[in-house]
Parts: structure tokens; sequence; C-alpha cells
């Protein structure tokens, strides 16, 4: 609410294309012209799926950044919208797969998505702390091993190969570059949108319900209800990224949502920093770099690649230990003791 | 005086509900009865009184008349609706607020957002998507508290950055958001300068004349100026109702206030 006060006061003084600083600008013209100098590999298998990642993490940083609630869920909501894409659109299975058409089909795996989230926040938002983590990792538990032993509708250990993703406009949308542009497109509006909201009157209840539950029940506000709100957005945004995801890799299988997964988004939230929608992007990518490279890496030194888990796991514990607030966290440490004045000893900042 | 009662009167007559009503409240911590047997009936427009010493249990009636608590036993009617059972929120949009003996604010927003969300829970929008415009009803309202309260020179400062004061006055501020009918306030003259004091007094005493409330307040100069009717409350019961000067001179009272070493 400040920085919304705030830029009404400057909206008389500058519009807001000039506002946004020169940094971003050399971001974003970066990021869009990434495919001509990028390799495919490079543009698929980490971008691409860096962003996707991005997206599903950016859904438990909004719930545990702003709502205070961590769940483990988000994954296992993603995993239901791929299935959701594959039953009701077209799949390699043909005899389960209605092959809808994709205007029907994204909608209703959306929709679902979002009602199994809604539905798995209503339970779990009755829970504190580490009880939410345990009901939420009971759910995406339960929705595994029902996706690994149902045959009828899940396909169970094998699931659906052959997703992809329509051909609208006459584009591949599974070609390198054009995955690329429509992955950055989902994961700038996620971010925006992320953004946006948490300065709505929305998002600013649920940092007040965060910080003081009961005031904010004494100011009128429904506390579960709002929180199961937060849900439903936060599956949303899951969703989305579910949806992405299964394209990436044209399959989804009980795997995709396994515990593996349901705890890598954690970790993805955890290491980019909970405190701003950015993070959860900046882990994503970290991840998927370790993921992809870290087998090669250690090869060349002679070690088994299958240890690229413990590399994963020692960053984890290294971030954890040294900043609470990810890499974040650090970043935001280095630029204050950056701006120290040696003499005083002070933050530039800090009166 | 006069005047004041006669609002309440003529509030009665027009066939408008006591404001509240409680009829045998108790509330128990275990074994520990916190409250036993509360009989309280303030009229619309009424303005009272709590006294009692610590642990009295004055706090106590408030958290259950505001919901926080539930009630052990007992009924307690709001404008004549039943809300013995009702949550904290349902209680607060048909009217009635309550301010804090510790300042519950959100010191990480500024003042202005502080009373922004108290006026948004009022309303339709605390589900809104949408960030508000500068000329919003609510943005507007919230601007109109702040000039209540004397903070306007402090609206964007941070609730951190606030001296004890003016906290106290952003409660008061949170408390009149959206149309209140009835207000508990919860010692809001605690540790205020006499400066501050007045100020305080000149602001409840400002108050539109249907709005009624119950204050408790340690100080009998700042209760005794703004009330027109004093409950006293001993060891979680009621003990004596009166007007002002029946229990200023009431040597029961005397006894209880002066040598009140059983806290």
């Amino acid at each position: 609410m400040t920085m919304i006060s705030e830029m009404e006061k400057n909206r008389q003084e500058r519009s807001w294309l000039e506002k946004i600083p020169a940094a971003y600008w050399i971001l974003g013209i970066l990021l869009l012209i990434m495919p001509g100098v990028a390799g495919d590999f490079i543009l698929f298998q980490i971008f691409g799926w860096g962003f996707i990642l991005g997206i599903i993490a950016l859904s438990l940083m909004f719930l545990a950044g702003y709502g205070g609630m961590v769940s483990l869920v988000q994954m296992t909501v993603a995993g239901s919208a791929g299935y959701m894409i594959a039953i009701f659109g077209v799949s390699a299975i043909e005899n389960i797969s209605l092959g809808w058409p994709w205007y029907l089909a994204i909608p209703l795996a959306l929709a679902i998505a979002t009602l199994f989230g809604t539905l798995a926040g209503w339970l779990a938002v009755r829970t504190e702390g580490i009880y939410t983590i345990m009901i939420t990792l009971a759910i995406a538990s339960a929705f595994f091993y029902f996706t690994r032993q149902n045959y009828v509708i899940f396909n169970g250990f094998s699931g659906f190969n052959g997703v992809l993703p329509p051909n609208l406009f006459g584009v591949d949308w599974r070609q390198p570059a054009a995955f690329y542009y429509l992955t950055l497109f989902w994961a700038v509006l996620a971010y925006g949108t992320v953004i946006y909201v948490s300065r709505s009157p929305f998002g600013l209840v649920l940092q007040g319900i965060r910080d003081n539950p009961r005031r904010m029940s004494a100011l009128g506000y429904n506390v579960v209800a709002h929180r199961v709100a937060a849900y439903a957005f936060a599956a949303f945004l899951a969703a989305i990224g579910g949806i992405l995801l299964t394209w990436q890799s044209a399959q989804i299988s009980p795997g995709t949502a396994g515990i593996g997964p349901v705890i890598d988004i954690l970790v993805i939230t955890v290491i980019g920093g909970m405190r701003h929608p950015i993070g959860p992007f900046i882990g994503a990518l970290i991840y998927v770099v370790l993921k992809t490279f870290a087998l090669d890496a250690l090869v060349a030194i002679g070690l088994s690649g299958e240890r690229f888990q413990l590399l994963i796991g020692i960053g984890f514990l290294a971030i954890v230990f040294w900043s609470s607030d990810g890499v974040l966290g650090i970043w935001n440490h280095w630029q204050q003791a950056r701006k120290r004045d040696p003499l005083l000893d002070r933050g530039g900042s800090t009166p | 005086m006069n005047a004041r009662e006669s609002i309440s009167d003529r509030l009665s007559a027009t066939g408008t509900a006591n404001a509240l009503e409680m009829r045998n409240v108790s509330k128990k911590f275990g074994a520990l009865a916190a409250l036993s047997d509360i009989d309280l009936t303030v009229r619309p427009g009424e303005r009272r009184a709590v006294l009692g010493s610590n642990g009295a249990g004055k706090t106590t009636l408030f958290n259950c008349v505001g919901g926080d608590y539930p009630a052990t036993t007992g009924t307690i009617r709001f404008f004549g609706e039943d809300v013995t059972g009702f949550p904290p929120y349902e209680r607060i949009r048909r009217g009635l607020r309550r301010t804090y003996q510790i300042s519950l604010l959100f010191t990480g927003l500024s003042v202005h957002d502080n009373i922004y969300l108290a006026c948004a829970g009022m309303s339709r929008s605390r589900f809104s998507f949408i960030r508000p415009r500068r000329n919003d009803a609510l943005m507007a309202s919230a601007d109109n508290l702040v000039n209540l309260v004397h903070l306007n020179d402090a609206r964007h400062q941070l609730v951190s950055n606030l001296s004890y004061g003016q906290q106290r006055q952003l409660e008061i501020a949170m408390a009149l958001a959206g149309a209140p009918r009835f207000i508990l306030f919860d010692e809001p003259a605690a540790g205020l300068s006499p400066a501050e004091r007045s100020d305080l007094i000149a602001i409840l005493t400002g108050l539109p004349a249907h709005m009624g409330f119950i204050i408790i307040e340690h100080d009998m100069d700042v209760a005794l100026r703004v009330a027109e009717s004093v409950t006293m409350m001993h060891n979680g019961r009621i003990f004596k109702h009166g007007s002002p000067a029946e229990i200023e001179d009431d040597p029961e009272v005397q006894a209880l206030y002066l040598g009140g070493e059983d806290g």
C-alpha cells in the first residue's frame, strides 16, 4: 500500500515506462534475443524447463511468502493438470484419451486442477506450520500412489505419452525457439500477476493474515476463506506450469508428481528465496543447471554421475545455513555490504 | 450527561434493541472461572465504563463479546441478534469493533495501509485482485480516519516508526473504520501523556451520538469524563452498576480500589 500511494504520487511526474530501471530493460532484451544466441538444448532444456519449474515454485512462493503456508501439494496440482490435459486432449494412449480439441481440454484441465488445489487447501488451512506440510505431503503421496495403481483413468505406472501442444497459428510449439517463447510468456505473465496481486487488497489481506490472523479476524476478515482463496489462486498458477511441463516432456506419469519432484519444488523455492516472486525463477534455473550439468561434471572428475543430488543437497544446506532467504537473501546482504561506509560502518540507507 | 441519556432513551423508544445484552455469561479456562454469571445490558448509544482491578475479568469480557474466546455458558445478543456462536469476523461485520490493550497493529505496513485494511474488512472488495485507485471510496474513508485521529503527518510512515501514543491513536482509528455501531475500547489511555489523554477524551466525546461504547479504563478521570454509566467488576463478577457519581462515592468501591491488594 505504501507502494501504491507512492506510485500514485509519482504518477503525474513520470509515466510507468520511464520508471522501469535500466537493468530490467537489459534483462528483458536479453531474454527476448536469447534464441538468436543460445542453442536448442539451452533454450528447451534449460530455459524452458527452468521457466516451467519457476512457475510451479512461484505458486508455492505465493502461499509461503505472502500467506505463511508451506504447501507441498503444488507439484501435485501441476501433475493433475498434466493428467487432465492428457485425458481430455490427445495422447498416444488412444483408448483412454478423449481427444477433445485444445479449447475444451485446456480450460477443463486448468479448472479441475484449480479445484483440486482448492480442496487440498481447504483441508490444509485448518492446520499450522509443520502440520500443513504433513497434510499436503499426505495428499501428494496419495495422488502419486493413486495414479500409479489406477489403470482405468490414469493408465497406471506408464501414464500417458505423446501429449503435444496444439499447432496453434501454424506453429509447432515444441520447436525449441517457439517453446522458449511460450514458456517465457507464461513465466512473465505469472510473475507480473503475482507482483500485481501482492499489492491488491487480496494480497495485502493475505500478508495481514500471515502476520496477525487474530487481528484480521477482528477487522472483519474471514481468515479461513481468504486462505482457501489463496490456495485457489496458487493452484491456478501451478496448473499452468503443469500443462507446460507435460508438453515439454510430451508425457505425464506418476513419477512427474512423485515425492521427489514434490520436494524439489520446495528446494527450488527455498534456494531462490521466498520473499520476492523472482526467487522461485532464480532457484529453478540453479536447479535445472545443476541437474543437467552436474552429472557430466561429476563424471569428468571421476565420480559417479548419480551423485548430482548430493550437489543439490549440499547447495541447499549451504544456502539454508548462510541465508535464511535463499539466493535473494545473499544478494540483499551483498548489496548492503557494498553500500556500507567503512568509517561509520553503516548501511547507506539506514538513518 | 442529560443530553447523552436522552439519546439512549430516544433510540430505545424507537424500538432499537439493546446494543449489548449478556445473560448468564461465564468463561472457564479449565478450573479457573475468568467470568461468572455476567448479566450486562448496554442500551444503544450508551457509553459505559468498566472498572476493576487487574484480573477482574475485564479483558476476558471483551474477548467473549468480540468472539476471540467463545463463552462457556450464557447468551450474548448484539442489537437483538444472538451472536453467541458467531466467529469474530461475523460480529465485526454486524457493527461491533474493538481495540486491543496491547496494540495488534501491522508494523510492517504504513499508517494509511493499516487503516485501509480495517476499511476493506467491512467491504466486498476484500477479495479484489484489482489495486485500488487514489479516488476509491475506501481510500477516501481511510484518509478521513487518518485525519480524525490527527495522524495526517505520519500517514506514510511505517507503524513501527510511530510513537506509542500514535500507535494507540491508530488503534482507535482502525476501530472506527466502516460504520461501527458499538465499540469496545480496551484501556485506550494506558501509557499516554496528559496531553495525549485530553486528545483521546476529545476523540471519544466527539464520536457520533448513536455510537455507543464500553471503555475499560484505570484512569478514573478519563473513564468518568467519557462515560455516562459505570460497571464495577471484581473477581470475574459484576460487582456494581451505577452512575459515575454513585460509583465514585460508594464506600465498597473505594475499599476495593484503594485497598485493592487482592488484584
